[in-house]
């Protein structure tokens, strides 16, 4: 099916890449239906709404920079998802883009968890303080491979 | 708004299965307990507005998509 991005024009998506956010992600409640689209520009994701062309966010898989991140999530919560096994779980944190020319950074602390066995979908909250709401890509990833050296 | 004094150890009930705890109070703290069921999300309100405000900032942000290409993760 062809769906209108807000960035990227018109994209034929298959069905898979539909996933289902029941609640929301928070401030936008009211908009359940993404797909999910590789950017031209890797790793980046775009997570366009399917029901409004201007609601799209850019995600990166947040393990690609932070290779210490994790996440722990009540298995109750889990289970209302359906997932069952970690190997179904994806994270994708979501990417702000500065209109100021600031930083790229991405949202460690809101994460997306996606159940990719039936594409349902839930903007967690993590209480670690370690995970805030804006970690700079470029230099946390540059960090990291410093301390590996 | 329900407006209410409790002394320390006292409860109250919202609704059948939400109870909130006074723990204990210095100065200008109060330590609280809350026992929700799994699936009522309990936060801190700040935390909650952080996470809304980034998710807000997320959503308008500059997707010339163009300008992430000099991204690269090393």
């Amino acid at each position: 099916m062809l769906i209108e991005t807000k960035a990227m024009g018109s994209v034929e998506i298959v069905e898979k890449q539909i996933i289902h956010v029941a609640q929301g992600f928070y401030g936008f409640e009211d908009y359940s239906g993404f797909a999910l689209i590789d950017a031209p520009q890797k790793p980046f994701i775009l997570i366009q709404c399917i029901e409004k062309k201007d609601l799209a966010f850019l995600a990166i898989d947040p393990f690609l920079f932070r290779t210490d991140y994790e996440i722990d999530i009540e298995d109750s919560v889990l289970s209302s998802l359906g997932i069952d096994s970690a190997a179904d779980v994806v994270v994708l944190a979501l990417v702000t883009v500065p209109t100021d020319g600031g930083p790229v950074t991405a949202n460690l602390q809101g994460p997306l968890v996606i159940n990719r066995k039936n594409n349902e979908a839930f903007q967690a909250i993590l209480t670690d303080p370690r995970w805030r709401t804006k970690h700079d890509i470029v230099a946390e990833s540059a960090a990291r491979k410093a301390s590996q050296c | 708004m329900l407006i209410l004094s409790r002394k320390i150890n006292e409860k109250i009930m919202i609704g059948d299965e939400i109870s909130v705890t006074i723990i204990e109070i210095r100065g200008d703290q109060v330590k609280i307990g809350v026992e929700a069921p799994k699936s009522v999300k309990v936060f801190r309100q700040e935390v909650f507005e952080a996470i809304q405000n980034e998710n807000r900032a997320a959503a308008t942000s500059q997707l010339n998509l163009e300008g992430l290409s000099g991204i690269v993760l090393s």
